[in-house]
Protein backbone atom coordinates (compact mmCIF):
# COMPACT_ATOMS: atom_id res chain seq x y z
CA UNK A 1 0.00 0.00 0.00
CA UNK A 2 1.40 3.37 -0.83
CA UNK A 3 1.33 6.65 1.24
CA UNK A 4 -1.77 8.34 1.49
CA UNK A 5 -1.89 12.06 0.71
CA UNK A 6 -5.61 13.36 0.79
CA UNK A 7 -7.69 10.56 2.80
CA UNK A 8 -6.79 8.20 5.87
CA UNK A 9 -7.19 4.50 5.44
CA UNK A 10 -9.46 4.38 8.11
CA UNK A 11 -12.13 7.06 8.94
CA UNK A 12 -11.50 9.70 11.41
CA UNK A 13 -14.26 10.87 13.57
CA UNK A 14 -15.23 14.44 12.82
CA UNK A 15 -12.53 15.22 10.82
CA UNK A 16 -14.33 18.06 9.61
CA UNK A 17 -13.55 20.12 12.54
CA UNK A 18 -10.62 22.23 13.36
CA UNK A 19 -9.32 20.69 16.41
CA UNK A 20 -9.23 16.93 15.34
CA UNK A 21 -8.07 18.26 12.15
CA UNK A 22 -5.02 20.23 13.98
CA UNK A 23 -4.84 17.57 16.40
CA UNK A 24 -5.05 14.05 14.60
CA UNK A 25 -3.79 15.56 10.71
CA UNK A 26 -1.19 17.79 11.11
CA UNK A 27 -3.54 20.73 10.24
CA UNK A 28 -2.12 24.04 9.26
CA UNK A 29 1.22 22.60 9.69
CA UNK A 30 1.82 22.73 5.34
CA UNK A 31 0.68 26.17 6.26
CA UNK A 32 3.15 27.21 8.53
CA UNK A 33 6.22 26.12 6.67
CA UNK A 34 4.85 27.75 3.44
CA UNK A 35 4.91 30.90 5.33
CA UNK A 36 8.62 30.87 6.25
CA UNK A 37 9.33 30.39 2.58
CA UNK A 38 9.50 33.07 -0.28
CA UNK A 39 6.83 32.84 -2.66
CA UNK A 40 9.17 31.21 -5.65
CA UNK A 41 10.30 28.83 -3.01
CA UNK A 42 6.45 27.76 -2.57
CA UNK A 43 5.97 27.24 -6.42
CA UNK A 44 8.92 25.74 -6.94
CA UNK A 45 8.56 23.11 -3.93
CA UNK A 46 4.87 22.18 -5.95
CA UNK A 47 6.99 22.47 -9.35
CA UNK A 48 9.54 19.61 -7.51
CA UNK A 49 6.29 17.57 -6.55
CA UNK A 50 5.30 17.06 -10.55
CA UNK A 51 1.37 18.00 -8.91
CA UNK A 52 -0.79 18.01 -12.11
CA UNK A 53 -4.00 19.73 -11.89
CA UNK A 54 -6.76 17.64 -10.95
CA UNK A 55 -9.53 19.78 -12.41
CA UNK A 56 -9.66 18.04 -15.76
CA UNK A 57 -6.69 18.56 -17.99
CA UNK A 58 -3.50 17.52 -16.37
CA UNK A 59 -2.42 21.09 -16.00
CA UNK A 60 0.91 21.10 -14.27
CA UNK A 61 0.02 23.44 -11.19
CA UNK A 62 3.83 24.85 -10.05
CA UNK A 63 4.16 26.06 -14.13
CA UNK A 64 -0.02 27.52 -13.62
CA UNK A 65 1.38 29.59 -10.40
CA UNK A 66 4.15 30.84 -12.29
CA UNK A 67 1.99 32.50 -14.93
CA UNK A 68 0.37 34.57 -12.24
CA UNK A 69 2.15 38.20 -13.11
CA UNK A 70 4.45 39.40 -9.76
CA UNK A 71 3.84 43.26 -9.63
CA UNK A 72 0.56 43.54 -11.37
CA UNK A 73 -0.62 47.79 -12.19
CA UNK A 74 -3.59 49.32 -13.55
CA UNK A 75 -2.61 51.67 -16.17
CA UNK A 76 -2.53 54.33 -13.37
CA UNK A 77 0.44 52.81 -11.33
CA UNK A 78 -1.79 51.67 -8.49
CA UNK A 79 -1.23 48.27 -7.69
CA UNK A 80 -4.22 45.36 -9.09
CA UNK A 81 -5.11 42.66 -6.50
CA UNK A 82 -4.79 39.41 -7.48
CA UNK A 83 -7.32 36.56 -6.80
CA UNK A 84 -7.29 32.95 -6.26
CA UNK A 85 -10.03 30.70 -7.09
CA UNK A 86 -11.33 27.08 -5.99
CA UNK A 87 -13.36 25.27 -8.80
CA UNK A 88 -15.92 22.99 -6.61
CA UNK A 89 -18.54 23.03 -9.29
CA UNK A 90 -18.01 18.80 -9.19
CA UNK A 91 -20.37 18.57 -12.47
CA UNK A 92 -18.80 16.15 -14.88
CA UNK A 93 -20.52 12.82 -14.74
CA UNK A 94 -18.85 9.86 -13.11
CA UNK A 95 -16.71 12.20 -10.83
CA UNK A 96 -17.54 12.53 -6.75
CA UNK A 97 -14.29 12.90 -5.14
CA UNK A 98 -14.56 16.90 -4.88
CA UNK A 99 -17.54 16.38 -2.27
CA UNK A 100 -15.59 13.85 -0.32
CA UNK A 101 -12.95 16.49 0.42
CA UNK A 102 -15.54 19.25 0.77
CA UNK A 103 -17.47 17.05 3.63
CA UNK A 104 -14.63 15.51 5.45
CA UNK A 105 -11.59 17.97 5.07
CA UNK A 106 -12.72 21.26 4.30
CA UNK A 107 -9.48 22.62 6.33
CA UNK A 108 -7.73 21.20 4.14
CA UNK A 109 -8.82 23.39 1.22
CA UNK A 110 -8.92 26.03 3.63
CA UNK A 111 -4.92 25.43 4.56
CA UNK A 112 -4.47 24.81 0.45
CA UNK A 113 -6.02 27.45 -0.89
CA UNK A 114 -4.16 29.88 1.90
CA UNK A 115 -0.72 28.34 0.45
CA UNK A 116 -1.52 28.94 -2.80
CA UNK A 117 -2.34 32.64 -2.43
CA UNK A 118 0.81 33.41 -0.38
CA UNK A 119 2.61 31.54 -3.67
CA UNK A 120 0.79 33.50 -6.09
CA UNK A 121 0.33 37.08 -3.99
CA UNK A 122 -3.68 36.74 -4.14
CA UNK A 123 -4.95 39.04 -1.42
CA UNK A 124 -8.43 37.34 -1.68
CA UNK A 125 -10.48 34.16 -2.85
CA UNK A 126 -13.83 32.44 -3.56
CA UNK A 127 -14.81 29.02 -3.33
CA UNK A 128 -16.90 28.25 -6.42
CA UNK A 129 -18.65 25.37 -5.28
CA UNK A 130 -21.77 23.97 -7.42
CA UNK A 131 -25.54 24.65 -5.94
CA UNK A 132 -26.92 21.70 -5.35
CA UNK A 133 -23.74 20.63 -2.72
CA UNK A 134 -26.12 22.70 -0.04
CA UNK A 135 -25.51 20.55 3.21
CA UNK A 136 -21.34 21.07 1.87
CA UNK A 137 -21.52 23.97 1.69
CA UNK A 138 -22.96 24.49 5.50
CA UNK A 139 -19.61 22.00 6.83
CA UNK A 140 -17.75 24.64 4.97
CA UNK A 141 -19.11 27.82 6.75
CA UNK A 142 -18.36 26.70 9.33
CA UNK A 143 -15.08 25.80 8.55
CA UNK A 144 -14.22 29.29 7.69
CA UNK A 145 -15.61 30.43 10.62
CA UNK A 146 -13.36 28.34 12.52
CA UNK A 147 -10.56 29.32 10.60
CA UNK A 148 -10.94 33.18 10.70
CA UNK A 149 -11.26 32.87 14.56
CA UNK A 150 -8.08 31.12 14.88
CA UNK A 151 -5.99 33.39 12.54
CA UNK A 152 -5.56 30.81 9.79
CA UNK A 153 -7.44 32.92 7.87
CA UNK A 154 -7.76 37.22 7.81
CA UNK A 155 -5.69 39.53 8.68
CA UNK A 156 -1.74 38.70 9.14
CA UNK A 157 -2.41 35.09 9.20
CA UNK A 158 0.22 33.08 11.96
CA UNK A 159 1.40 36.44 12.64
CA UNK A 160 3.34 36.55 9.41
CA UNK A 161 1.75 39.20 7.91
CA UNK A 162 -0.03 37.29 5.28
CA UNK A 163 -3.34 38.60 4.56
CA UNK A 164 -6.11 36.45 2.78
CA UNK A 165 -9.87 36.79 3.04
CA UNK A 166 -11.87 33.52 1.86
CA UNK A 167 -15.38 33.59 1.50
CA UNK A 168 -18.04 30.72 -0.26
CA UNK A 169 -19.94 31.67 -3.94
CA UNK A 170 -22.54 29.29 -4.83
CA UNK A 171 -23.62 28.72 -8.39
CA UNK A 172 -26.83 26.88 -9.33
CA UNK A 173 -27.19 24.41 -11.54
CA UNK A 174 -25.04 24.41 -14.55
CA UNK A 175 -22.28 22.44 -15.71
CA UNK A 176 -20.55 24.19 -18.19
CA UNK A 177 -19.57 26.47 -15.11
CA UNK A 178 -16.88 23.73 -14.30
CA UNK A 179 -15.19 25.29 -17.83
CA UNK A 180 -13.13 28.04 -15.25
CA UNK A 181 -13.52 30.72 -17.83
CA UNK A 182 -17.24 30.12 -17.70
CA UNK A 183 -16.80 30.07 -13.36
CA UNK A 184 -15.74 33.27 -13.44
CA UNK A 185 -18.33 34.60 -15.11
CA UNK A 186 -20.71 33.09 -13.21
CA UNK A 187 -18.74 34.34 -10.16
CA UNK A 188 -19.52 38.06 -11.18
CA UNK A 189 -23.25 37.34 -11.55
CA UNK A 190 -23.25 36.93 -14.71
CA UNK A 191 -24.67 33.76 -17.05
CA UNK A 192 -22.30 31.35 -17.16
CA UNK A 193 -20.57 31.35 -20.38
CA UNK A 194 -17.10 30.34 -21.41
CA UNK A 195 -14.73 33.09 -22.51
CA UNK A 196 -12.33 33.81 -25.41
CA UNK A 197 -8.94 33.34 -24.73
CA UNK A 198 -6.51 34.89 -24.90
CA UNK A 199 -6.55 36.69 -22.59
CA UNK A 200 -5.83 34.15 -20.17
CA UNK A 201 -7.79 34.37 -16.67
CA UNK A 202 -3.59 34.44 -14.71
CA UNK A 203 -3.91 38.01 -16.96
CA UNK A 204 -7.99 39.01 -16.72
CA UNK A 205 -9.32 36.40 -14.72
CA UNK A 206 -11.91 37.50 -11.90
CA UNK A 207 -13.51 40.82 -12.15
CA UNK A 208 -10.97 41.72 -14.85
CA UNK A 209 -8.01 40.92 -12.50
CA UNK A 210 -4.94 38.45 -12.22
CA UNK A 211 -6.38 35.38 -11.45
CA UNK A 212 -5.66 31.79 -10.38
CA UNK A 213 -8.18 28.66 -10.98
CA UNK A 214 -7.76 25.26 -8.92
CA UNK A 215 -9.46 22.53 -8.28
CA UNK A 216 -10.46 20.94 -4.76
CA UNK A 217 -8.37 18.10 -5.25
CA UNK A 218 -5.31 20.40 -6.45
CA UNK A 219 -5.15 22.88 -3.52
CA UNK A 220 -5.68 19.54 -0.88
CA UNK A 221 -3.01 17.71 -2.59
CA UNK A 222 -0.75 20.82 -1.77
CA UNK A 223 -1.07 20.82 1.98
CA UNK A 224 0.94 17.61 2.10
CA UNK A 225 3.68 18.95 -0.28
CA UNK A 226 4.55 21.76 1.35
CA UNK A 227 3.97 20.00 4.98
CA UNK A 228 6.57 17.57 4.13
CA UNK A 229 8.73 18.38 1.06
CA UNK A 230 7.59 17.50 -2.63
CA UNK A 231 10.17 14.24 -2.58
CA UNK A 232 7.90 12.12 -1.30
CA UNK A 233 4.64 13.08 -3.42
CA UNK A 234 7.11 12.87 -6.56
CA UNK A 235 8.27 9.42 -5.62
CA UNK A 236 4.62 8.36 -6.32
CA UNK A 237 3.13 8.21 -9.75
CA UNK A 238 5.04 8.37 -12.55
CA UNK A 239 7.73 11.08 -13.70
CA UNK A 240 5.65 13.58 -15.12
CA UNK A 241 3.05 13.35 -12.63
CA UNK A 242 3.29 13.06 -9.40
CA UNK A 243 1.71 11.34 -6.18
CA UNK A 244 -2.20 9.58 -5.31
CA UNK A 245 -5.21 10.53 -7.25
CA UNK A 246 -8.72 9.99 -6.26
CA UNK A 247 -10.09 8.00 -8.28
CA UNK A 248 -14.10 8.00 -8.22
CA UNK A 249 -15.39 4.14 -9.12
CA UNK A 250 -18.58 4.48 -10.38
CA UNK A 251 -21.17 1.35 -12.64
CA UNK A 252 -21.05 -1.71 -12.65
CA UNK A 253 -18.33 -2.79 -9.59
CA UNK A 254 -19.11 -4.56 -6.71
CA UNK A 255 -17.58 -1.70 -4.20
CA UNK A 256 -18.11 1.55 -6.14
CA UNK A 257 -16.54 4.47 -4.73
CA UNK A 258 -13.55 6.69 -3.98
CA UNK A 259 -10.32 5.59 -3.76
CA UNK A 260 -6.78 7.24 -3.26
CA UNK A 261 -4.10 5.25 -5.37
CA UNK A 262 -1.22 5.95 -7.09
CA UNK A 263 -1.40 7.64 -10.58
CA UNK A 264 0.10 4.56 -12.15
CA UNK A 265 -2.01 1.96 -10.74
CA UNK A 266 -3.30 0.25 -14.50
CA UNK A 267 -7.19 0.16 -15.04
CA UNK A 268 -7.85 -3.58 -14.28
CA UNK A 269 -5.52 -3.27 -11.23
CA UNK A 270 -8.31 -0.42 -10.37
CA UNK A 271 -11.05 -2.47 -11.01
CA UNK A 272 -10.15 -5.44 -8.99
CA UNK A 273 -9.79 -3.00 -6.62
CA UNK A 274 -13.19 -2.10 -6.33
CA UNK A 275 -13.96 -6.25 -6.31
CA UNK A 276 -14.41 -6.69 -9.88
CA UNK A 277 -16.97 -5.91 -11.96
CA UNK A 278 -20.58 -6.35 -10.35
CA UNK A 279 -21.64 -10.02 -9.89
CA UNK A 280 -19.30 -11.74 -11.72
CA UNK A 281 -20.43 -10.29 -14.87
CA UNK A 282 -18.15 -9.61 -18.35
CA UNK A 283 -16.77 -6.50 -18.51
CA UNK A 284 -17.56 -4.20 -21.42
CA UNK A 285 -16.30 -0.96 -21.47
CA UNK A 286 -15.05 1.30 -19.43
CA UNK A 287 -15.20 5.24 -19.24
CA UNK A 288 -11.90 6.09 -17.62
CA UNK A 289 -11.84 10.21 -16.88
CA UNK A 290 -15.21 11.09 -16.26
CA UNK A 291 -18.01 10.91 -19.03
CA UNK A 292 -15.88 13.53 -21.65
CA UNK A 293 -13.28 10.53 -21.60
CA UNK A 294 -13.07 8.05 -24.75
CA UNK A 295 -14.16 5.18 -23.63
CA UNK A 296 -12.10 2.07 -23.77
CA UNK A 297 -13.00 -1.29 -24.35
CA UNK A 298 -12.82 -4.23 -22.31
CA UNK A 299 -9.46 -5.30 -24.30
CA UNK A 300 -7.48 -2.32 -23.38
CA UNK A 301 -8.17 -2.00 -19.71
CA UNK A 302 -4.25 -2.82 -19.19
CA UNK A 303 -3.46 0.98 -19.39
CA UNK A 304 -1.81 3.15 -16.42
CA UNK A 305 -4.11 6.07 -15.23
CA UNK A 306 -1.79 8.91 -15.15
CA UNK A 307 -2.49 11.51 -17.66
CA UNK A 308 0.25 10.78 -20.55
CA UNK A 309 -0.70 6.85 -20.51
CA UNK A 310 -4.17 7.20 -21.23
CA UNK A 311 -3.48 10.17 -23.84
CA UNK A 312 -1.47 7.67 -25.55
CA UNK A 313 -4.58 5.10 -25.54
CA UNK A 314 -6.82 7.67 -27.41
CA UNK A 315 -8.42 8.90 -23.99
CA UNK A 316 -7.59 11.12 -20.76
CA UNK A 317 -7.56 11.35 -17.27
CA UNK A 318 -9.58 14.01 -17.09
CA UNK A 319 -11.12 13.90 -13.66
CA UNK A 320 -10.81 10.96 -11.92
CA UNK A 321 -14.06 9.47 -13.21
CA UNK A 322 -14.03 6.02 -13.38
CA UNK A 323 -17.83 4.43 -15.35
CA UNK A 324 -17.40 0.61 -15.54
CA UNK A 325 -20.31 -0.84 -17.94
CA UNK A 326 -21.03 -4.82 -17.89
CA UNK A 327 -22.24 -6.95 -20.54
CA UNK A 328 -25.37 -6.09 -20.35
CA UNK A 329 -25.19 -2.29 -21.30
CA UNK A 330 -26.59 -1.59 -24.35
CA UNK A 331 -23.35 1.19 -25.41
CA UNK A 332 -26.03 3.37 -27.86
CA UNK A 333 -27.82 3.45 -25.24
CA UNK A 334 -25.26 4.67 -22.85
CA UNK A 335 -23.96 7.13 -25.09
CA UNK A 336 -27.28 8.50 -26.58
CA UNK A 337 -27.64 9.35 -22.31
CA UNK A 338 -24.71 11.43 -22.51
CA UNK A 339 -25.08 13.27 -25.21
CA UNK A 340 -28.57 13.88 -24.12
CA UNK A 341 -26.52 15.24 -21.15
CA UNK A 342 -24.39 18.00 -23.22
CA UNK A 343 -27.38 18.82 -25.26
CA UNK A 344 -29.21 20.22 -22.55
CA UNK A 345 -25.64 21.53 -21.34
CA UNK A 346 -24.41 23.43 -24.07
CA UNK A 347 -24.42 27.01 -23.31
CA UNK A 348 -25.48 27.83 -26.80
CA UNK A 349 -22.75 30.53 -27.37
CA UNK A 350 -21.18 28.95 -30.17
CA UNK A 351 -23.07 27.53 -33.35
CA UNK A 352 -21.07 23.93 -33.70
CA UNK A 353 -21.39 23.53 -30.49
CA UNK A 354 -24.88 24.52 -29.79
CA UNK A 355 -26.00 22.46 -32.61
CA UNK A 356 -23.70 19.97 -33.07
CA UNK A 357 -24.90 18.56 -29.50
CA UNK A 358 -28.38 18.73 -30.00
CA UNK A 359 -28.19 16.55 -33.98
CA UNK A 360 -26.04 14.40 -32.09
CA UNK A 361 -28.54 13.54 -28.99
CA UNK A 362 -31.17 13.46 -31.79
CA UNK A 363 -29.17 10.73 -33.76
CA UNK A 364 -27.90 8.33 -31.32
CA UNK A 365 -31.87 8.68 -29.96
CA UNK A 366 -33.18 7.46 -33.15
CA UNK A 367 -30.59 4.80 -33.75
CA UNK A 368 -31.45 3.98 -29.70
CA UNK A 369 -34.35 3.05 -30.43
CA UNK A 370 -34.86 1.44 -33.66
CA UNK A 371 -35.07 4.60 -36.08
CA UNK A 372 -31.68 5.05 -37.73
CA UNK A 373 -30.52 5.28 -40.71
CA UNK A 374 -26.40 3.45 -41.78
CA UNK A 375 -25.59 6.84 -43.28
CA UNK A 376 -26.54 8.56 -40.19
CA UNK A 377 -23.38 6.69 -38.49
CA UNK A 378 -21.51 8.89 -41.61
CA UNK A 379 -23.43 12.06 -39.97
CA UNK A 380 -22.28 11.25 -36.64
CA UNK A 381 -18.61 11.61 -37.81
CA UNK A 382 -19.23 14.70 -39.73
CA UNK A 383 -20.40 16.74 -36.97
CA UNK A 384 -17.73 15.53 -34.75
CA UNK A 385 -15.26 17.09 -37.10
CA UNK A 386 -16.60 20.27 -37.21
CA UNK A 387 -16.63 20.28 -33.39
CA UNK A 388 -13.85 19.95 -31.37
CA UNK A 389 -11.15 22.48 -31.60
CA UNK A 390 -13.86 24.95 -33.43
CA UNK A 391 -15.38 26.37 -30.46
CA UNK A 392 -14.63 28.85 -27.54
CA UNK A 393 -14.26 26.17 -24.83
CA UNK A 394 -13.38 22.49 -25.06
CA UNK A 395 -16.92 21.65 -24.10
CA UNK A 396 -17.80 20.58 -27.74
CA UNK A 397 -14.56 18.55 -27.47
CA UNK A 398 -15.90 16.46 -24.69
CA UNK A 399 -18.94 16.44 -26.26
CA UNK A 400 -17.05 14.15 -29.64
CA UNK A 401 -15.61 12.11 -26.78
CA UNK A 402 -18.34 9.36 -26.03
CA UNK A 403 -19.53 9.75 -29.69
CA UNK A 404 -16.45 9.24 -31.52
CA UNK A 405 -15.44 6.31 -29.29
CA UNK A 406 -18.46 4.52 -28.80
CA UNK A 407 -19.27 4.41 -32.56
CA UNK A 408 -15.46 3.13 -33.25
CA UNK A 409 -15.31 0.48 -31.26
CA UNK A 410 -18.54 -0.33 -30.30
CA UNK A 411 -19.95 0.16 -34.58
CA UNK A 412 -20.90 -3.38 -34.68
CA UNK A 413 -24.15 -2.80 -32.22
CA UNK A 414 -25.27 0.36 -33.47
CA UNK A 415 -25.10 -1.37 -37.06
CA UNK A 416 -27.83 -4.13 -35.13
CA UNK A 417 -29.82 -1.14 -33.93
CA UNK A 418 -30.05 -0.23 -37.59
CA UNK A 419 -30.69 -3.85 -38.92
CA UNK A 420 -32.55 -5.03 -36.46
CA UNK A 421 -34.82 -1.99 -36.34
CA UNK A 422 -34.83 -1.99 -32.04
CA UNK A 423 -32.07 -2.33 -29.81
CA UNK A 424 -30.83 -6.16 -29.70
CA UNK A 425 -30.05 -5.73 -25.94
CA UNK A 426 -34.08 -5.19 -24.82
CA UNK A 427 -37.01 -7.71 -24.97
CA UNK A 428 -39.20 -6.64 -27.64
CA UNK A 429 -41.51 -3.64 -26.41
CA UNK A 430 -39.34 -2.91 -23.42
CA UNK A 431 -38.24 0.60 -23.84
CA UNK A 432 -36.08 2.97 -21.74
CA UNK A 433 -39.29 5.15 -20.05
CA UNK A 434 -36.86 8.03 -19.88
CA UNK A 435 -36.57 7.90 -23.82
CA UNK A 436 -40.23 7.79 -24.61
CA UNK A 437 -39.53 11.91 -25.44
CA UNK A 438 -37.29 14.34 -24.79
CA UNK A 439 -38.39 15.98 -21.10
CA UNK A 440 -38.20 19.73 -21.02
CA UNK A 441 -35.59 20.02 -17.74
CA UNK A 442 -36.15 24.15 -18.49
CA UNK A 443 -39.46 24.19 -17.84
CA UNK A 444 -39.97 23.75 -14.51
CA UNK B 1 -42.05 43.07 -1.07
CA UNK B 2 -40.51 39.45 -1.30
CA UNK B 3 -36.68 41.43 -0.72
CA UNK B 4 -37.79 41.94 3.45
CA UNK B 5 -35.34 43.32 5.53
CA UNK B 6 -33.88 39.53 6.32
CA UNK B 7 -32.60 38.91 2.95
CA UNK B 8 -31.47 42.62 2.69
CA UNK B 9 -29.12 42.33 5.67
CA UNK B 10 -27.96 39.01 4.42
CA UNK B 11 -26.83 40.79 1.40
CA UNK B 12 -25.56 43.77 3.13
CA UNK B 13 -23.27 41.14 5.13
CA UNK B 14 -21.54 39.49 2.31
CA UNK B 15 -21.25 42.57 -0.13
CA UNK B 16 -17.84 43.45 0.82
CA UNK B 17 -16.76 39.89 -0.13
CA UNK B 18 -16.83 40.76 -4.05
CA UNK B 19 -15.63 44.05 -6.03
CA UNK B 20 -18.60 44.56 -7.69
CA UNK B 21 -22.86 44.58 -7.07
CA UNK B 22 -23.33 42.38 -9.68
CA UNK B 23 -21.75 39.64 -7.81
CA UNK B 24 -24.47 39.43 -5.42
CA UNK B 25 -27.16 38.36 -8.16
CA UNK B 26 -26.77 34.69 -7.45
CA UNK B 27 -26.47 34.84 -3.87
CA UNK B 28 -29.68 37.11 -3.74
CA UNK B 29 -31.58 34.46 -6.29
CA UNK B 30 -30.87 31.90 -3.94
CA UNK B 31 -32.34 33.89 -1.11
CA UNK B 32 -35.23 34.52 -3.17
CA UNK B 33 -36.05 30.89 -3.95
CA UNK B 34 -35.54 29.73 0.02
CA UNK B 35 -37.98 32.23 0.48
CA UNK B 36 -40.79 31.93 -2.38
CA UNK B 37 -39.98 28.39 -3.51
CA UNK B 38 -39.39 29.79 -6.93
CA UNK B 39 -38.25 33.18 -9.01
CA UNK B 40 -41.25 35.07 -10.32
CA UNK B 41 -41.14 38.08 -12.27
CA UNK B 42 -42.42 40.72 -9.62
CA UNK B 43 -38.84 39.04 -7.40
CA UNK B 44 -36.80 39.73 -10.97
CA UNK B 45 -38.24 43.10 -10.94
CA UNK B 46 -37.09 43.87 -7.02
CA UNK B 47 -33.79 41.81 -7.78
CA UNK B 48 -33.21 43.98 -10.47
CA UNK B 49 -33.57 47.60 -8.73
CA UNK B 50 -32.09 46.09 -5.40
CA UNK B 51 -28.85 45.30 -7.48
CA UNK B 52 -29.47 48.27 -9.72
CA UNK B 53 -29.26 46.39 -12.95
CA UNK B 54 -31.48 45.97 -16.29
CA UNK B 55 -34.17 43.15 -15.74
CA UNK B 56 -32.91 41.97 -18.70
CA UNK B 57 -29.05 41.20 -16.93
CA UNK B 58 -31.48 39.36 -13.85
CA UNK B 59 -33.62 37.39 -16.43
CA UNK B 60 -30.81 35.88 -18.34
CA UNK B 61 -29.21 34.81 -15.23
CA UNK B 62 -32.34 33.37 -14.39
CA UNK B 63 -32.87 31.35 -17.71
CA UNK B 64 -29.27 30.37 -17.66
CA UNK B 65 -29.37 28.51 -14.32
CA UNK B 66 -31.54 24.95 -13.64
CA UNK B 67 -31.87 25.33 -9.92
CA UNK B 68 -33.76 28.52 -10.52
CA UNK B 69 -37.61 27.42 -10.76
CA UNK B 70 -39.78 30.07 -12.91
CA UNK B 71 -43.02 28.25 -11.94
CA UNK B 72 -43.89 27.24 -8.13
CA UNK B 73 -42.88 23.78 -6.86
CA UNK B 74 -44.45 21.73 -4.69
CA UNK B 75 -43.19 21.46 -1.07
CA UNK B 76 -41.09 18.45 -1.84
CA UNK B 77 -38.88 18.77 -4.78
CA UNK B 78 -37.85 15.25 -6.06
CA UNK B 79 -35.26 15.09 -8.39
CA UNK B 80 -33.83 11.71 -9.60
CA UNK B 81 -30.25 12.03 -11.15
CA UNK B 82 -30.53 9.90 -14.87
CA UNK B 83 -27.23 10.49 -15.93
CA UNK B 84 -25.03 7.82 -16.58
CA UNK B 85 -23.74 6.31 -13.18
CA UNK B 86 -27.31 6.22 -12.08
CA UNK B 87 -28.77 5.03 -14.96
CA UNK B 88 -26.94 1.87 -14.80
CA UNK B 89 -27.87 1.08 -11.50
CA UNK B 90 -31.39 1.47 -12.33
CA UNK B 91 -32.45 4.96 -12.21
CA UNK B 92 -35.04 5.02 -14.93
CA UNK B 93 -36.87 2.16 -12.96
CA UNK B 94 -36.92 4.98 -9.74
CA UNK B 95 -38.09 7.09 -12.38
CA UNK B 96 -41.06 5.32 -13.31
CA UNK B 97 -41.64 4.56 -9.75
CA UNK B 98 -42.16 7.48 -8.72
CA UNK B 99 -44.28 8.62 -11.66
CA UNK B 100 -46.81 5.50 -10.77
CA UNK B 101 -46.27 6.26 -6.77
CA UNK B 102 -47.24 10.04 -7.53
CA UNK B 103 -49.39 9.90 -10.58
CA UNK B 104 -47.31 12.15 -12.34
CA UNK B 105 -44.98 12.05 -14.84
CA UNK B 106 -41.17 14.20 -14.43
CA UNK B 107 -41.76 17.96 -14.44
CA UNK B 108 -45.14 17.90 -13.29
CA UNK B 109 -46.37 18.83 -9.65
CA UNK B 110 -49.02 16.71 -7.69
CA UNK B 111 -52.61 18.16 -7.29
CA UNK B 112 -51.94 18.43 -3.40
CA UNK B 113 -48.61 20.82 -4.47
CA UNK B 114 -46.97 18.25 -2.06
CA UNK B 115 -44.56 16.70 -4.77
CA UNK B 116 -42.76 17.87 -7.64
CA UNK B 117 -40.48 15.51 -9.59
CA UNK B 118 -38.11 15.96 -11.94
CA UNK B 119 -34.69 14.75 -13.34
CA UNK B 120 -31.51 15.93 -13.11
CA UNK B 121 -28.44 15.56 -14.36
CA UNK B 122 -25.36 13.98 -12.51
CA UNK B 123 -25.26 15.18 -8.81
CA UNK B 124 -22.03 14.06 -8.56
CA UNK B 125 -22.86 11.30 -6.41
CA UNK B 126 -22.03 8.78 -8.51
CA UNK B 127 -20.44 5.90 -5.99
CA UNK B 128 -23.60 5.23 -4.13
CA UNK B 129 -25.83 5.56 -7.40
CA UNK B 130 -28.99 6.02 -7.97
CA UNK B 131 -29.34 9.19 -5.99
CA UNK B 132 -31.59 11.95 -5.88
CA UNK B 133 -32.07 15.04 -4.05
CA UNK B 134 -34.81 16.03 -2.07
CA UNK B 135 -35.19 20.03 -1.54
CA UNK B 136 -31.63 20.45 0.12
CA UNK B 137 -31.04 16.81 0.77
CA UNK B 138 -29.36 13.76 -1.19
CA UNK B 139 -30.46 10.73 -0.85
CA UNK B 140 -28.34 8.27 -1.85
CA UNK B 141 -28.30 3.98 -2.71
CA UNK B 142 -32.23 4.22 -3.35
CA UNK B 143 -34.06 1.36 -4.57
CA UNK B 144 -37.98 1.38 -5.22
CA UNK B 145 -39.00 0.60 -1.72
CA UNK B 146 -36.80 3.13 -0.02
CA UNK B 147 -38.46 5.77 -2.76
CA UNK B 148 -42.06 4.05 -1.53
CA UNK B 149 -41.22 4.01 2.37
CA UNK B 150 -39.92 8.28 1.56
CA UNK B 151 -42.93 9.11 0.04
CA UNK B 152 -45.57 7.13 2.25
CA UNK B 153 -42.98 9.62 5.11
CA UNK B 154 -43.91 12.67 3.50
CA UNK B 155 -47.26 12.13 2.30
C1 LIG C 1 -16.76 21.59 -20.00
C2 LIG C 1 -15.77 21.63 -18.89
C3 LIG C 1 -16.15 21.31 -17.59
C4 LIG C 1 -15.25 21.35 -16.54
N1 LIG C 1 -15.68 21.02 -15.28
C5 LIG C 1 -14.81 21.09 -14.24
C6 LIG C 1 -15.24 20.79 -12.91
O1 LIG C 1 -16.41 20.48 -12.66
N2 LIG C 1 -14.33 20.90 -11.90
C7 LIG C 1 -13.02 21.26 -12.13
O2 LIG C 1 -12.25 21.36 -11.20
N3 LIG C 1 -12.59 21.53 -13.38
C8 LIG C 1 -13.44 21.46 -14.44
N4 LIG C 1 -13.00 21.77 -15.70
C9 LIG C 1 -11.58 22.18 -15.88
C10 LIG C 1 -11.38 23.66 -15.57
O3 LIG C 1 -11.64 24.41 -16.74
C11 LIG C 1 -9.97 23.97 -15.13
O4 LIG C 1 -9.09 23.44 -16.05
C12 LIG C 1 -9.62 23.43 -13.76
O5 LIG C 1 -10.52 23.87 -12.79
C13 LIG C 1 -8.25 23.89 -13.39
O6 LIG C 1 -7.87 23.31 -12.16
P1 LIG C 1 -6.58 22.38 -12.03
O7 LIG C 1 -5.45 23.06 -12.75
O8 LIG C 1 -6.36 22.31 -10.57
O9 LIG C 1 -6.93 21.09 -12.65
C14 LIG C 1 -13.90 21.72 -16.78
C15 LIG C 1 -13.51 22.02 -18.08
C16 LIG C 1 -14.41 21.99 -19.13
C17 LIG C 1 -13.95 22.34 -20.51
S1 LIG D 1 -24.63 9.98 -12.47
FE1 LIG D 1 -26.08 10.19 -10.90
S2 LIG D 1 -24.93 11.19 -9.37
FE2 LIG D 1 -23.50 11.06 -11.00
Amino acid sequence: MSELFLTTKDQIADSHTLSVYRSKLQGYAGLERALTMTRDEVVDQVKKSNLRGRGGAGFPTGMKWSFMPKEPKHPDGSPKPKYLVCNADEGEPGTFKDRLLLNRYPHRLIEGMAIAAHAIGASRGWIYVRGEFYQEIVILKKALEEAYAQGFLGKNIMGKGFDFELSIYRGAGAYICGEETALLNSLEGKRGEPRLKPPFPAMVGAFGMPTCVNNVETFCSVVGILRDGPEAFAKVGTERSGGTRLFCVSGHVEKPGVYELPLNITLRDLISHCGGVKDGKKLKAVIPGGASAPMLSAEEIDVAMDFDSLMKAGTMAGSGGVIVMDETVCIVEAAARLLKFYEHESCGQCSQCREGSHWLARLFHRIETGHGDTKDLDTIARLCSNMAGQTICAFADAVTGPALSSLKKFRKEFEAHITGGCCPLKKPGQKAPHFLEHHDHVAL
Amino acid sequence: MILCETIKSKMEAIRSEFPTEQALLLPLLHEIQAKEGWVSEGAMREASEFLHLPLAKVKEVVTFYTMYNRKPVGKYHIQVCTNIACFLRGSDQLVACFEKKLGISCGETTADRKFTLSEVECLAACGTAPVMQVNNDYHENLDESSCQALIDRLS
